[in-house]
């Protein structure tokens, strides 16, 4: 394994390397800190935080319908004899396999692809997150619908109620808490992950990082780390007192 | 007949939606989204063309070894980062969790927020400078990057576990680093291997697209054929992916299954 991974910790330490570190390390202080700059580093900051909301909005659009689709406490055909019929299950089954795909391709593969459709830019980014997120949000909210009590919603579907009216009277008042919160901490992480797709050319904080990285700017680096690391602790904030205010 | 009085709505809850509404909406308004390549007729054939071009994947003996090797290497280095980030994860926890002090505790804290904010990707790019172009590179980012989620998990478990073991030795004169040792340490290492694993699970799935900064793995290499335009490797890269993806996820699955009927 150490040898697979090419691990030489004494790489460090050689004098060459010790040098190039120690450079870019001098430079890092002061951060740069010029009006212009810092303007830069602000609109990149929304811009990421946009990607996010936006990515996540849309995964959310294609999520809850699939979602509807899958959950199988809201399948008429398996009332009284517990099984579903074969057009239901199929469909089901496939919206499984449709969501299992989206959320196996990492979301900055996702991205290194759509940039190569859609040119560089935060609709990649955007894009990106949404296929990503539809998946992990689809098969989430199933899995928490279908482990809330179920006798509501079988009794208003037994009833002759229509699968929403179920849905919507009868599942969802058990676990819209536990949705709401998981829904916040998705937004969260799209945080994260929109503050990486940058690396491949779509946009918000990453690609400036990006960009200062290859022209050795250490001090605008250094400034970057910063706003990123402020950007990441205010949304662990936010999202916690979301969350404190719903569940 | 009675029906239930409908649930009053908080002020507080019409705030918080009406912002979440805007930030919706300025977000959309601001980033102004490009569909034109969906919809337009060329847009939607050189889209097709471009994803036809994946079809059929290289499976050549030759190459596919090349992509074994990568995935042994995406392994790799996702275990040794986690393995480093849990024993220096368990250093930083000891003054994390208070055991030598508040500011002590304080510093460390932030410390460990830091490492966790700045994801492994950002972190990988940066170490690439002193370790050079490789998986050492994305070995150290993923052990950094870890050792701030992981020292944090540590302390809080320790923090919450019972204090009542460790108590007694203080009382009785022991100093606080044999006390821990000894009583908070063995309480709290079921907790601790949990979450290792646990971040094992989520660092081999980061360290398979690690190297798309040039940090080693099957990252590296798909970036490599991406960029070269050989489409029939980058698809083969794709699969080994999700193969590796689908096969972390079924075997932490069955794992937590068997872990949990126990």
């Amino acid at each position: 394994m150490l040898m697979i991974s090419e691990f030489h910790p004494w790489l460090l330490l050689d004098a060459r390397s010790l040098r190039a570190t120690m450079q870019f390390l001098s430079t890092f202080v002061p951060p740069a800190h010029s009006a212009e700059f810092l303007s830069v580093v602000l609109q990149a900051t929304w811009q990421t935080i946009a990607m996010a909301t936006a990515g996540l909005t849309l995964a959310l659009l294609a999520a809850i319908p699939l979602t509807l689709i899958m959950t199988q406490c809201l399948s008429i055909s398996r009332l009284g004899t517990n099984r579903m019929s074969m057009p239901a299950s199929l469909l089901r089954h496939s919206a499984r396999w449709l969501l299992l795909l989206l959320r196996s391709v990492p979301e900055l593969v996702w991205a290194l692809l759509l940039v190569r459709i859609v040119g560089l830019g935060p609709t990649a980014g955007v894009l990106a997150i949404a296929l990503t997120y539809t998946g992990m949000l689809g098969k989430v909210y199933a899995e928490i619908l279908e482990s809330s009590d179920a006798h509501a919603a079988d009794t208003l579907l037994k009833n002759g109620n229509g699968r929403l009216t179920a849905l919507l009277y009868g599942a969802l008042p058990q676990a819209s808490s536990e949705l709401l919160s998981y829904t916040i901490y998705r937004w969260e992480c799209a945080i994260r992950g929109s503050v990486v797709m940058g690396f491949v050319g779509a946009g918000g904080l990453g690609q400036r990082m990006d960009e200062a990285m290859k022209m050795l700017a250490d001090d605008q680096v250094a400034t970057i780390l910063i706003m990123l690391i402020l950007l990441v602790t205010g949304c662990d904030g936010i999202s916690r007192l979301l969350r404190r205010h719903w569940t | 007949m009675n029906t239930p009085t409908p649930p009053t709505l908080r002020v507080s809850t019409v705030l918080v939606l009406a912002a979440l509404l805007t930030l919706i909406i300025t977000s959309f308004v601001s980033i102004s989204l490009d569909w034109q390549p969906f919809f337009t007729q060329a847009a939607i054939h050189t889209t097709g063309e471009f994803l036809l071009g994946f079809a059929p994947p290289d499976v050549s003996p030759a190459f596919l070894h090349q992509v074994a090797l990568a995935t042994a290497e995406t392994l790799a280095m996702s275990a040794l980062g986690t393995l480093i980030a849990a024993l220096l994860g368990i250093m930083l926890a000891l003054p994390a969790s208070g055991r030598l002090g508040a500011v002590a505790r304080a510093s460390t804290r932030m410390l460990l927020n830091a490492l966790r904010s700045i994801p492994e990707l950002v972190w990988a790019s940066i170490l690439l400078i002193a370790a050079g172009l490789g998986p050492f590179a994305g070995t150290l980012a993923l052990a950094v990057h870890t050792m701030g989620v992981l020292g944090r998990l540590f302390a809080d478990a320790i923090e919450n576990g019972p204090t009542l073991p460790e108590a007694s030795l203080r009382i009785n004169g022991v100093s606080p680093l044999s006390a821990f040792f000894y009583a908070s340490l063995p309480q709290t290492l079921p907790q601790i291997m949990s979450y290792t694993l646990y971040r094992w699970e989520n660092n081999i799935r980061a360290a398979a697209i690690l190297g798309i900064v040039g940090a080693g793995g099957l990252g590296q290499m798909l970036k490599y054929h991406l960029s070269l335009f050989q489409m029939h490797q980058a698809a083969s890269v794709i699969v080994a992916m999700l193969l590796l993806v689908a096969l972390v996820d079924a075997t932490s699955f069955a794992l937590r299954r068997h872990m949990t009927r126990l």
